[in-house]
Formats: structure tokens, sequence, C-alpha cells
């Protein structure tokens, strides 16, 4: 099988990788980078636990034909916490907004590609931005609950 | 079999190797093929991809905007010359899905994918292909498009498009079908209705005889009526875990009816 290189930035590093024909960017995550953050759930697009960042914006990873990612920005939970918990992810744990965990890290990262682009949500805004996202455990208030927590707990902006 | 992905700098190059090898696969905005690549689909063996600037191009002049066919569901909905569109786009999929599935992949999406689809050819749009050729969306989604479809022409509505994506799922999920609607006016009275349901089949059709109840009348009660009645007319919908046929057909006029109803 043909083995293509290209180079990424992973969380702020740069990467250089060789990526198969055909290969998701969530298997070259998982499997050579070895960052187990963005989740296997359904590799369907249906379910948005392997969400991750290209350039800011979110993307299903097991969508995502790997070569493609050549020369782009990919950001992962793992990017998240730099050293404690980001703001997100502490509201995250204060709201008891994961229960099995497994879709909490694609949640996650459509929570914070939501807060960038609008750092006052409403809730509606919040519903909208995790549609993309299926949690099969909390019935979804206690995830809105902390990205309307971690919205409302930011330092407001003086503009 | 080891699948081979090919890249070409250009859409023309891209269409060249496409020529050369019918039964590979063009890459859009992958929501459709990565799907069959991860299920092993064993139909797929070279797959053909272009990152050409020109595909992701939009432009709006005389009345019509352009799509480039790499022009996210994101950035229709979100560009200002395709407002008329972006309640479609903004009802397709998550934020994710719409980052990266693309306005002339949905022209080529299994049922009930196609709400975009169904939306272009409402307005009468036309594909123009990587050879220059320009031919309806109507015969792209019916037929396919032997070739590749390097850009969509979209003719901007003066009567405004009605759209609605009828779902069970909240805030929004897979479509049990959707309409589209374009009912242009002449004097009062509804002159070259086009109405196109998704779902109702394979692909995205004309809903002809609900047009032809619309067609020389004013956008009255009596006419939607007529319309509902009919809607699912000439329609084999299918059962499939969304929803049943049975179901489907006897909502298709309910909504249609609600849909005109709205826009009188």
């Amino acid at each position: 099988m043909a083995r293509k290189p290209i180079e990424i930035t992973h969380n702020g590093e740069e990467k250089a990788i060789f990526v198969a024909d055909g290969q998701n960017l969530l298997d070259v995550l998982r499997r050579t980078v070895g960052d187990l953050t963005p989740k296997y759930g359904c590799a369907q697009g249906t379910c948005g636990a392997c969400t991750v960042l290209i350039d800011g914006t979110p993307h299903l990873s097991c969508l995502t034909l790997a070569e493609t990612a050549n020369g782009r920005a990919i950001e992962t939970v793992a990017g998240l916490a730099g050293g404690e918990l980001s703001p997100l992810q502490d509201a995250f744990m204060r709201n008891f907004s994961a229960q099995c965990g497994y879709c909490t890290g694609g949640m996650l990262m459509s929570a914070e590609a939501l807060l960038r682009a609008n750092p006052r949500p409403t809730r509606e805004d919040v519903v909208e931005a995790i549609s993309g996202n299926l949690c099969r455990c909390t019935g979804y208030e206690a995830i809105i609950d902390a990205v309307m927590d971690a919205a409302q707990s930011a330092p407001r902006r003086m503009g | 079999m080891p699948i081979a992905v090919d890249a070409f700098p250009t859409v023309g190059e891209a269409a060249a190797a496409l020529l050369s090898t019918p039964q590979a696969r063009f890459f859009g905005g992958g929501t459709i093929l990565m799907r069959a690549l991860n299920e092993a689909d064993p139909s797929i063996e070279r797959i053909i991809r272009t990152a050409d600037p020109a595909l992701r191009e939009m432009r709006s002049a005389g009345g019509s905007v352009t799509l480039g066919a790499h022009v996210t569901m994101a950035a229709v909905a979100h560009h200002r010359d395709t407002a008329f569109l972006a309640p479609v786009a903004r009802v397709i999929g998550g934020p994710q899905v719409r980052s990266a599935a693309t306005v002339a992949g949905n022209l080529f999406a299994a049922a009930p994918y196609g709400d975009f689809a169904a939306a272009l050819m409402a307005l009468g749009a036309s594909a123009e292909l990587a050879d220059g050729r320009r031919i309806p969306v109507d015969d792209v989604i019916r037929n396919g498009a032997r070739g590749i479809v390097a850009s969509v022409i979209v003719p901007i509505p003066r009567d405004g498009l009605l759209f609605k994506k009828v779902s069970r799922v909240r805030p929004k999920g897979v479509s049990v079908l959707s309409i589209a609607a374009h009912l242009p006016r002449q004097s009062g009275r509804v002159n070259g209705a086009r109405i196109v349901l998704n779902g109702m089949g394979p692909r995205p059709a004309r809903a002809s005889a609900a047009e032809a109840a619309l067609n020389g009348r004013p956008l009255e009660s009596s006419a939607i009526e007529r319309a509902a009645q009919v809607a699912a007319e000439g329609f084999a919908p299918q059962d499939d875990p969304i929803a049943t046929a049975w179901y489907r057909r006897e909502v298709a006029g309910v909504h249609l009816r609600r849909l005109l109803e709205g826009a009188r």
C-alpha cells in the first residue's frame, strides 16, 4: 500500500508522518500520532465522538481523508488542558456533564469551537453547536449547562 | 484490494483521469465516500481528488450565483450571496458535517440525504461539468454526471425559496422527507411552479401533480388543498428505519400544505 508523507500541526506541535491511501484522520491520530482523545464511535459521521478542530473548525476525523490534512493544524482534547483542566473542561466536571465519557471529547471540541467564535452564546447556540454530537447518557442538559457555565465564568472582554 | 487515492492539481487533470478509469470515484467533502471506505465498500478501488481552489469559489453575477463544487454547506450557510439557500444549508447535518459536505456532493447523496439537491432542483439550477458542458441539475440527480461537476449555477429566486425538512429528531436529524418549492407568480397567479420532494424515492424528484394543481391559480386555500391531496402522486417511497413508505405518503401532503399556507 502506498505510504504518503504529510505534515500536520498536532496541538501546536509540528509532526511529519506517513498515511495510507484511503486512511481516515481518526485512525492516523490514534495509531500513528498516538493521541487517543478523539474516539472511534460510529465511523459513519453520525455520533461526533471523533470531532477535532482542523484550522479551528470542527470536523469529523473519521470522515476526513488523512492526506487532506496535510499542512493543516489539528486540535484535539489532548491540547485543551495545559497542566490543569481548561475552563471548559472544568465546567464539564463541575456540572457532572460526563457519565460514560465516550462523547465528552467530541462535545468539548464542538463547544470549544463555539466559544472561540461566540464567547457569549445563548442556550440555543449551544444546542446548535453540539447538534452533531450524540450523548446516550446525560440527556444533554448537563452538557449544555456546562458550556453556558464556561461562557459565563470566562472573564468578560471590555470593548 | 488496496485503495488508490490519486490527487491532481487541477479539476481538468482530475477529469481526464476519471475519463481513463470510469469506475473511479471523485472525492468531494468525504461525507459519502469516507463512510463507504470506513465500511470497506468493495466497489471502491480508486479515488480521484483535487484541491483545485477554483472548486471552492463562489461568485454572484446577473441574477445567479455560481457555487464551486467544493463550496461547503457551512460556506453557503454564512455567505451573504447565498442567504436564500442558508435555511437549507443550516439544517444539513451538524456543524462538523457542514464544514465538510459540499454543494456538488449533495447531488449524489443517497436518499434521504439530498436536502440541498432538492433545493437546487426546485430553483432550476444547472451544473457545469469540468469539460464545460452545462446540464440541468435534474439530469445529474436522475442520471449521474458522466464527468466531474465543477460548479452549480443557481438562479436567485425572485419569489423566494420555500423549504421544509421533516425530521423526528430534535433539534434536528435525518430527513423523513424534505420539500423544496419555488413558486414564481405572474399577476397574482402561480406560473411555473417547481416543487421537489426528497426522501420519497431513491432520488429527489418533482411533484408534478402538485405543481399542476397550483399553476395558473392564485396561491389560496382551494389550490393549496388540491396540491396537498396529490403531493405523493407518482412517488414510491421505501420503508426504512426512519419511516415507513405509508407514513411518508401520508405526511407529504400535510407538510406541503403547511409550507404553502405559510407562504400565502
